[in-house]
């Protein structure tokens, strides 16, 4: 099958490399640009664990063709950490508030909270809930990924994280 | 002592032990898209392999073709059962004692059976060559449901069986029919029910499901011609029973097979059995001289490998007119698909299912449990469970229910009637099991005093009545549940694997400057094990949990375990850490002695360290005893600081647990809402709480989903009609409830640090109090039983065939 050459911007360096027309975006991702932090769990865009950000968007790149991301800009999981190398405030918050067990859809749920807080940086719980709700955990019954983004807000937002009580 | 002397509180509060809510190591790799998952290993010249399955339930194989397919780009072969047969792998054995078809041969018993393995230089060639084999079937008529499975004119589904009035587990009774397990005293509990006052009788089934983890099953497998050896990386539940049963089978000495589970996206049972990929994969390395990787899909997850439960209870009990239990009589149909691949402990083809008395005090009981084939996939794992722990209390805990309501008692004071009492632990069950301990009457006490339980039967009385006059349109059920679970598989007394004592094991090695490394026969999912090991470590030796590294997965350097399922790995691997840890205390005790020169018994072991009694100024810490067990060991003594513990548990654990559900249903919609959940556990000791509430929040995650949609469904041709996540209930944030997490602590008195296992509790529980919830709500309009899942339109025909909407 014929090849072309794209290009894109992943976590700030210049990505280049080829790919079929039917080439999925996660592939491209995990198989030539090497960045196996984006997960595949169900390849029909309903478990979220291929979330990635695309040019401001939350996009799940199972159901995205490399070919249709030419010139895009796109954040994974490998380029959330603070540019010191020490963890963003979601990540520390995942880890804080015990947010991730297996850690298989952690890196699609944090780039999507990620997203979520930039939308609305103060969200409550219900918005929360609603706002990853593409997104599918099977470990951790959702309550202290909850409070992992609550925790990052707060960080982010200058203010003291207050743990709501059971 | 200055005042930078750290306090004992201090030095204790340095370690991380047991108790402490400490965060976990894992998390800065997995936040960070750092884990090492199956699909992430990537070797030079890797090929793909990718499955051909069967569109048919049951039907003939009247032809492969692959010619079209090995001329599509980047394909290199396409392996059928004629290729394995010439390597003698066309089929395997079960862990249950029956034998699999690894691709179909001569026929298919179920949708999306393995049919041939296409291997190619990428996935994406894989699937083109998927698409160009070519496979004539004769369809053959399906089997289905499983009470017509043993009817005389049913389909022969496995002809390889013909003539075999014997099976794995006793006597055949039919020709789908794989075996009948039975367990009590018939003749007495026959009595039981005669002289008894008040029966019930129900058949409550616990419909087919599916683990499904994150992650799909998936491997890699490097085959090496040179050396003959066999490296696999894969998602693998036990590493170790995998490393030998492939030896066996593929008659690879075991030396020579490297079995490598690197970090694993979730299991929960469906990680436990070997699959025909596994197989596939290995032979098309050892066959082209390259390493193949497989990956499952969804779908194919789904379809294919492994499902749970599945069980269907027909269930009695009898009780005297003010409700004291006098018998349990349980018969169970069970559906194994079309290969008894259920993953139980070898002697057990129902699993613990015997545990179904739960938590109260029968005085007989008689089990008998009958496994069929049909046209359905194979599987029978412990999705989140012990062995069909969670049907046996989903069954006597909807029966308990239904017995009160008969009775007009309340479902929480007719437990408290018959729960065993304290006093009479440990408890010697009608079906067999020595519970070790418990305390059930103060975990039902505690549970309804924290919800108001009376409050809340006040508030259901109201709404009843307040439905009657036509004032509202909404049901208000309270779930009771009292689960008691057997966990720790186990005693090499009664529990194996293919003839290996489910043991397990920890090899501790501390090294010079006080840090060290345990290695372990177990292998988490997501359990954290790398964070709680370590704090158990820190607990018994006193060396702070952040200096043990604890490595888990490779068969290689790891000692020989069974794996973690079954909430074995505290009750067992626990066990095997502190014991361990115990050999290396008491040599340290006695390189203590030497140096600080005082006899042993002259020492007392104080936090991290030992100290002389009666001179708290002369001790000798932990890390200090590590530098001298390299350097100045007593004369006579080998150097060096490590140990080895295998552990054969003397017994089963039984960790228990009250939760509550209330919940309010439309009975017009059918659309419920889940008011409040509240779950006390009792697992013993506790080594993390963090991690105890995050398993119960996730098992309670996955009961919910259990009981309120959660299914494997096919229709009357076999076809599976809910085979993705747009139609297999995954609740997302949104549905789940909140969850409320509280406890009590009974530890085991049998295990070294009396803790007993948590991870199932939740799923074992919880289905029963979400669905006698929605019982519990129709029960006022005439309803005894209505089956699971619950979900908002079978809720709607409930209410529709009870009368109450048009």
């Amino acid at each position: 099958m014929p090849k072309t050459h794209i290009t894109m911007k992943v976590n700030g360096s210049e990505v280049e490399g080829l790919a079929e027309p039917r080439t999925l975006l996660v592939h491209f991702l995990r198989e030539q640009a090497q960045l196996t932090g984006t997960h595949i769990g169900c390849e029909t865009s309903h478990c979220g664990a291929c979330t990635i950000d695309i040019d401001g968007m939350s996009v799940k790149s199972c159901t995205m063709l490399a070919v249709q991301a030419n010139g895009a800009e796109i954040t994974t999981i490998e380029g959330m950490a603070n540019a010191d190398g020490t963890l963003s405030p979601l990540q520390e918050g995942f880890r804080m508030m015990h947010g991730l067990q297996c850690g298989f859809c952690t890196p699609g749920m944090i780039i999507r909270a990620h997203r979520l807080l930039k939308e609305n940086p103060s969200p409550t719980e219900a918005e929360i809930r609603a706002g990853i709700s593409g997104n599918i955990c099977r470990c951790t019954g959702y309550q202290n990924i909850v409070k992992a983004i609550q925790y990052a807000a707060a960080k982010i937002n200058g203010v003291e994280f207050q743990e709501a009580a059971e | 002592m200055n005042d930078m002397t750290p306090t004992r509180e201090q030095r204790e509060a340095a370690l991380e032990g047991m108790g402490c809510r400490r965060k976990r190591v894992e998390d800065i790799r997995f936040t960070q898209g750092k884990g090492n998952y199956v699909d992430d290993v990537k070797l030079p010249g890797m090929l793909h392999g990718d499955f051909v399955r069967s569109p048919h339930a049951h039907a003939r194989v009247k032809a492969i073709h692959t010619e079209e397919a090995l001329k599509v780009p980047g394909v290199l072969a396409v392996i059928t059962a004629e290729t394995l047969k010439t390597v003698n792998l066309a089929w395997m054995p079960t862990l249950a004692g029956d034998v699999q078809m690894v691709l179909a041969d001569g026929k298919v018993l179920f949708q999306n059976q393995e049919v041939a393995f296409v291997v190619a230089t990428d996935r994406y060639a894989a699937d083109d060559g998927v698409s160009k084999v070519v496979v004539e079937y004769e369809p053959l008529p399906v089997l289905v449901d499983p009470f017509k499975a043993m009817d005389p004119d049913a389909p022969v589904l496995r002809e390889d069986l013909a003539g075999k009035t014997v099976g794995a587990h006793g006597p055949r009774k039919h020709h789908n029919h794989i075996f009948e397990w039975s367990v009590g005293d018939k003749e007495l509990t026959d009595a039981a029910f005669k002289k008894a006052e008040v029966t019930i009788k129900e058949m409550i089934s616990y419909h087919r499901t599916h683990p499904s983890p994150l992650e799909t099953c998936q491997c890699v497998c490097a085959f090496d011609k040179i050396k003959g050896e066999l490296t696999i990386w894969g998602t693998f539940q036990a590493p170790h029973v995998i490393r030998t049963v492939v030896s066996l089978i593929a008659k690879i000495p075991e030396q020579k097979i490297h079995v490598i589970a690197p970090d694993i996206g979730g299991g929960f049972g469906n990680k436990v059995g070997a699959y025909p990929g596994y197989i596939c994969a290995a032979v098309a390395s050892i066959v082209t001289g390259k390493p193949v990787k497989w990956v499952e899909d969804r779908i194919e997850n789904l379809t294919a490998t492994a499902f749970a439960r599945d069980y269907h209870m027909t269930t009695e009990i009898a009780a005297t007119k003010d409700g004291k239990v006098t018998g349990l009589r349980v018969h169970v149909l069970a559906d194994h698909g079309g290969f008894d691949a259920c993953a139980d402990p070898s002697k057990w083809p129902a699993g613990f299912f015997n545990i179904v008395t739960g938590s109260y005090d029968f005085p007989v009981a008689h089990l008998s449990v009958d496994g069929v084939y049909t046209n359905k996939a194979p599987g029978g794992v412990a999705y989140r469970c012990s062995f069909r722990v969670t049907e046996a209390a989903y069954c006597i805990e909807r029966a308990m229910d239904i017995l009160a309501q008969k009775l007009g008692m309340d479902p929480a004071e007719l437990r408290l009637k018959n729960f065993v009492k304290p006093e009479q632990f440990p408890y010697h069950s009608a079906l067999g099991w020595e519970y070790d301990s418990g305390d059930y009457h103060t975990a039902m006490r505690k549970m309804m005093e924290a919800v108001d339980y009376a409050g809340l039967r006040k508030e259901q009385a109201e709404k009843r009545a307040a439905f009657k006059r036509g004032e509202t349109r909404e049901i208000m059920g309270i779930g009771v549940s009292f689960f008691t679970e057997i966990v720790g598989a186990g005693p090499s007394k009664n529990c194996d694997i293919l003839g290996i004592a489910m043991f397990d094991s920890c090899e501790i090695r501390l090294h010079p400057t006080g840090a060290g490394i345990a290695r372990m026969g177990t292998k988490s999912q997501g359990q954290g094990h790398e964070t709680t090991w370590a704090q158990i470590i820190a607990s018994e030796i006193g060396i702070p949990a952040d200096n043990i590294m604890v490595e888990e997965g490779n068969t290689d350097t790891a000692p020989y375990g069974l794996g973690t399922y079954g909430s074995r790995s505290t009750p067992v691997a626990g066990a095997a850490i502190a014991m361990a840890a115990r050999k290396i205390k008491a040599k340290a005790q006695m390189i203590a002695a030497y140096k600080l020169e005082v006899h042993e018994d002259d020492l007392e072991w104080d936090i991290d360290g030992f100290r002389v009694k009666g001179l708290p100024e002369k001790v000798m810490s932990m890390k200090d005893i590590c530098w001298a067990a390299y350097n100045s060991v007593p004369p006579g003594m080998e150097p060096g600081l490590e140990a080895v513990s295998y552990y054969d548990p003397p017994n089963m654990t039984y960790p228990f647990g009250a939760y509550l559900c209330v919940m309010d249903i439309d009975v017009d919609t059918g659309v419920y809402k889940v008011r409040r959940f509240y779950a006390l556990d009792d697992c013993g000791t506790r080594i993390n709480p963090m991690i105890i509430e995050g398993q119960i929040h996730g098992g309670l995650t996955e009961a919910f989903a259990i009981a309120m949609g959660q299914e494997i469904r096919y229709d009357s041709e076999g076809n599976v009609v809910t085979g993705s996540f747009m139609d297999f209930f995954m609740p997302t944030a949104v549905e789940t409830p909140h969850w409320e997490t509280d406890f009590t602590v009974t530890p085991s008195p049998h295990h070294p640090i009396g803790a007993k296992g948590v991870g199932e509790s939740p799923n074992v529980g919880g289905v029963p109090a979400f669905s006698n919830a929605v019982n519990d709500a129709f029960a006022f309009l005439g309803a005894t039983h209505i089956q699971m899942p619950h979900d908002y339109w079978r809720n709607w025909q409930a209410a529709k065939n009870l009368g109450v909407v048009a």
